[in-house]
């Protein structure tokens, strides 16, 4: 029974749930877009000083609606009273920031917390005005849909849609703001105007969302998309894309379940789904996610244990014999061992591995001998290093002393394709190489 | 017209002090740049180089004084500057590609809400190839080096086919062969009678790569062509007490064998 | 107006509660950690809300043990974000107690029914009540000595705060200022950052009830910020603040009884006008300090004393 109203309602099937779950599910949509670019322009906290900043011009915009006569809960009005505080609050911030030594968290603070207490005093006078009710307007705090009627969504979805079509307009501007405003500037770009149109567009999100999901929680809307899309891309068309469908989702799922529900508020829901996506996303993302980076990280481990294995093999055999051509023939574990430092249990699971991939046999003595295959491997290894350190000392003026463990570090990552280039340039290919520095 | 700053200067700058929270940072700065140098702006860590510059194209308010640009404002002369801002201004984290950054130095002639074609995304790439890095143009720009990323901002720069290039430290943190790239590249742009301007730390390549140098620490202490500028008694003005430093120098010096 | 002992009351809860929350939003400022301060008090209500579930009491202790580990929580989580994600603090700040206070708030919902918790309560708290809930310090024939109970929880949270920054001044100091510098020294920077976000959950969830959350962001950020316009020294910075905390106090409540009469409205929550109190004050240093809008763009610039002269080569060979 409950499940199929919920899948009826999730489908936008429920007649009178419909315009809730869509307008909400644009909201997040939005949201992710312009939060996006709040979060490349390391202002994600600035719609939290916004959002609460908007507290004061409902309780005034209330106060004058009632004073003239008017009703005092007419969403338009609340909402322009909510964009003239806001904006002033946004303005203080950034005035602040420019003009005394305070940072950036501090003049968010500042903002916050005392338009905030201004707010709740202007509300809490409000309130025993005789003559109007004011209930509801706590639902600017808190969020809640149940009180909102059809003209509301209209005025939502109306200016989400203006919104986002003017953030797509200046995309190439905005982006060129947040990665690097100075050139913007020198550019030609009116950067301090961009700027305040940025903040206007996520002036006119935060305060149509309001209503739904509240002050307090509106930032998620804004912050949590954009960060979870970032684990997932390194390219800023995908990332907006991303973005604003996670938005879109959340929005959807936490307007369906809280329609459903009376006690489940549709803001606390929304975060939730967007906290879990977050989390999902910082674990698995592709480009970033936590997980996939460790496992980068264990293959390169693999890959540069490997090779120092082989190398240092190749080098024993090097040292051990007078004459060409060298002879593959077994070394001791404690050769080895000596050869160069090797962390606790290394060398061990080194061997472990370089037997299981064919490159190291164990001689019935007990010692080590390298594999035809792993012969072909070790001297190949080894002569990339080599030319590697050539290049270095040869062109970056580095002391042969200091060589090794550079070239250790980016030799791993040498392409076929470099390591070609390398030998035309330092005109080795032919001949054998050997070690600039004593081995 | 100021008689001591005429029009035939890329850059005259007019007795400029810019101050921070009201700590005077550069004082009293009065120079010209001379068409078609190749000018170094060289002096101590916290001498107001960077701030030079930035104050020069208007990046940071000037307290009092003025910066011309060929003897006009330098709002009015943008379409003449191209600008290399310092590597660790912006966050190389940001999702966009090597040709995505070079791409942006077309903006401006685009103008407001076109977006880049195939015209500008074929510029960017020949400006990647041109400072040796067309193959790495779909890259990530977190996974280039710090000389690649240097070559980037390069780049834009050339992008924007200027007749100055304002360039702030171009040469730092980067490897020895991007150092000779972009050095090769500066002399080629400066052979085709641009002027540069770089903000330079190292005083041991000095004489090698600028024609022109200008001698700053928070006030001018000398300017004028490098041969005559770069000398010991200079130097030590400049660099004040740092005896250490200036023995390096002094080897520098004997090495290129100057005074 | 007329004053009554309700007054004095309700000045002597907020005063203590702004000198709690200064001190260690003084440091929270210098570490530019201020936004901290806003995160963790809205975090700390499903720390609240479970407590209360668990004890089915409001009895102080539960709910004071669950809101510290919510606030301490929010803390390491931010930090396990921006580190283990790669993400800016700000976003990692802003992802952590949203999520917290969404799922306090479904908690406190959820449980609406049979629970007497309102999460308006936690933002408003209810300074004009306190008075109504006295504990007599002592009594003699003649003489009632009455204050009320909040007033000595935050005395308590004071103490503590004045306690530990006394004894880990020096370290706080260091880790604030240099914190690689603090590492090389032995001062495990991690350790002080804990200890700070610690008195700040502590400070917090101390003064919720009383005077809501509202007061204790405004009280964290606003005299340290208005103190450092005035003072660059840290001693005199700490000073500073704590005065500024005292006259918000003071002054937001007065405003709160009389500023509404003059536009002919009923009187106003004292804690919203406190925080009101705190912005004015900011603004006044904003524009009237030593570094303040009014001298920024007046009078000369003093001559840098060490400006090389450029007239007397031969005194720098001397060196």
């Amino acid at each position: 029974m409950d499940l199929e109203i919920l899948r009826e309602t999730l489908l936008l099937e429920q007649h009178n749930t419909r315009i809730v779950v869509i307008s909400v599910a644009l909201l997040g949509g939005t949201a992710g877009l312009i939060g996006s670019f709040l979060l490349l322009r390391k202002q994600s906290l600035l719609g939290d000083a916004l959002s609460h900043a908007t507290l004061p011009g409902i309780g005034i915009a209330f106060a004058l609606m009632s004073a003239m006569g008017l009703s005092g809960k007419s969403l338009p009005g609340l909402l322009t009273g909510a964009t003239i505080t806001g904006l002033i609050g946004v303005l203080l911030v950034l005035a602040i920031r420019r003009s005394t030594r305070l940072k950036d968290d501090a003049a968010m603070g500042i903002v916050l917390s005392v338009f905030f207490g201004l707010g709740v005093a202007i509300l809490n006078m409000v309130q025993k005005i005789p003559g109007q009710s004011s209930a509801g307007l706590d639902s600017f705090i808190y969020g809640s849909t149940a009180s909102m009627v059809w003209s509301d969504f209209c005025l939502i979805i109306v200016t989400l849609l203006v919104t986002s079509v003017m953030t797509i307009l200046i995309l190439k501007e905005l982006t060129l703001l947040c990665f690097d405003p100075d050139f913007a500037s020198v550019d030609g770009w009116p950067t301090l105007r961009l700027d305040v149109i940025l903040m206007g567009l996520v002036t006119a999100v935060t305060v149509v969302g309001l209503q739904a999901v509240g002050l307090i929680l509106i930032i998620a809307f804004l912050i949590t998309p954009p960060t979870a899309a970032r684990f997932w891309t390194d390219d800023l068309k995908k990332l907006l894309w991303i973005s604003t469908m996670i938005g879109a989702v959340s929005g959807w799922l936490g307007a369906s379940i809280s329609a459903l529900y009376s006690n489940l508020p549709a803001g606390a829901i929304i975060v939730i789904s967007a906290s879990f996506i977050f989390l999902v996303s910082m674990i698995f993302g592709r480009a970033r996610g936590v997980l996939p980076r460790y496992l980068r990280h264990l293959k390169l481990q693999k890959k540069v244990g490997r090779q120092h294995l082989l190398r240092s093999t190749f080098e024993i055999l090097e040292n051990t014999q007078s004459e060409a051509p060298l002879k593959n023939i077994p070394i001791s574990m404690e050769l080895l061992r000596k050869h160069r430092y090797w962390s606790k249990g290394e060398l061990p699971r080194l061997i472990r591995q370089a037997r299981a991939e064919d490159h190291i046999e164990r001689q019935p003595s007990g010692e080590l001998r390298l594999s035809e295959s792993g012969f072909g491997e070790a001297s190949r290894i080894t002569r990339n290093h080599r030319l590697w350190e050539m290049y270095l000392i040869k062109h970056a003026d580095i002391a042969p002393s200091h060589v090794d463990r550079d070239a250790d570090m980016v030799e791993h990552l040498l392409g076929a394709e470099i390591v070609h280039q390398l030998e035309a340039e330092l005109e080795l290919a032919k001949s054998d190489i050997k070690s600039p520095h004593a081995i | 017209m100021r008689p001591e700053h005429p029009p035939e200067f890329p850059l005259a700058v007019h007795d400029l002090t810019v101050a921070y929270h009201r700590k005077p940072v550069l004082w009293d700065v009065d120079l010209n740049i001379p068409d078609g140098s190749l000018a170094g702006i060289v002096g101590p860590n916290g001498a107001g180089k960077s701030t030079l510059l930035k104050a020069c194209l208007d990046l940071i308010p000037a307290t009092s004084g003025e910066a011309l640009i060929y003897g006009k404002p330098y709002a009015e002369q943008r379409d003449l500057i191209a600008y290399v801002p310092q590597r660790e201004s912006v966050d190389w984290d940001f999702p966009v590609s090597a040709q995505d950054v070079v791409a942006m130095g077309t903006y401006r002639k685009l103008g407001w809400f076109k977006r880049i074609g195939t015209t500008q995304k074929k510029q960017a790439l020949a400006a990647l190839e041109q400072v040796g890095i067309g193959h790495l143009a779909n890259r990530q720009i977190s996974q280039l080096s710090g000389g690649q990323q240097q070559r980037v901002f390069l780049a834009r720069a050339l992008v924007q086919d200027a007749q100055i290039y304002f360039m702030d430290e171009p040469f730092a943190a980067v490897d020895a062969a991007t150092e000779q790239a972009i050095i090769e590249l500066l002399q080629s742009l400066n052979a085709r009678g641009k002027t540069v301007l770089c903000v330079h730390h190292d005083l041991a390549t000095v004489s090698r790569y600028f024609d022109h140098l200008v001698l700053l620490n928070m006030r001018v202490v000398a300017s004028g062509p490098t041969p005559e500028t770069f000398t010991r008694e200079n130097l030590q003005k400049t660099y004040g007490g740092k005896l250490n430093l200036l023995d390096d120098v002094a080897q520098a010096l004997k090495n290129v064998g100057r005074p | 107006m007329n004053w009554t002992a309700n007054d004095l009351h309700i000045i002597l809860v907020g005063t203590l509660c702004a000198l709690a929350c200064a001190l260690p939003g003084t440091f929270l400022l210098l570490r530019r950690m201020s936004m901290m301060g806003d995160a963790i008090s809205h975090a700390v209500l499903p720390g609240l809300a479970i407590a209360f579930l668990i004890s089915g009491s409001r009895a102080s202790w539960w709910m004071f043990f669950g809101a510290a580990i919510a606030g301490v929580l929010t803390a390491l989580f931010t930090q396990w974000i921006t580190r283990f994600g790669k993400v800016e603090r700000g976003a990692a700040m802003g992802i952590v107690f949203t999520t917290l206070f969404a799922i306090g708030l479904i908690l406190i919902k959820q449980s609406a029914d049979h629970v007497d918790l309102d999460p308006a309560c936690v933002l408003y708290g209810a300074l004009e009540y306190t008075p109504l809930d006295l504990v007599t310090l002592f009594e003699t024939a003649e003489h009632l000595i009455q204050v009320p109970r909040a007033a000595l929880v935050i005395a308590a949270t004071l103490l503590f705060n004045i306690l530990i920054i006394a004894l880990f001044f020096k370290e706080f100091t260091l880790a604030s200022f240099d914190p690689s510098l603090a590492k090389t020294q032995g001062f495990r920077p991690m350790l002080m950052h804990y200890l700070l976000m610690t008195m700040v959950a502590v400070t917090t969830v101390a003064s919720f009830e009383a005077v809501g959350s509202i007061i204790v962001i405004a009280m964290l950020i606003v005299p340290p910020a208005t103190a450092f316009l005035l003072t660059r020294r840290l001693p005199i910075l700490i000073a500073t603040s704590l005065i500024v905390a005292v006259l918000s106090a003071l002054l937001g409540h007065l405003s709160s009884q009389a500023l509404p009469h003059l536009l002919g409205l009923p009187e106003t929550t004292s804690s919203g006008m406190m925080a009101t109190a705190t912005g004015v004050l900011f603004l006044l240093a904003w524009v009237f300090g030593p570094e303040g809008l009014m001298r920024q763009n007046s009078g000369e610039l003093k001559k840098p004393e060490h400006l090389i002269d450029l007239d007397e080569p031969k005194a720098l060979e001397k060196h």
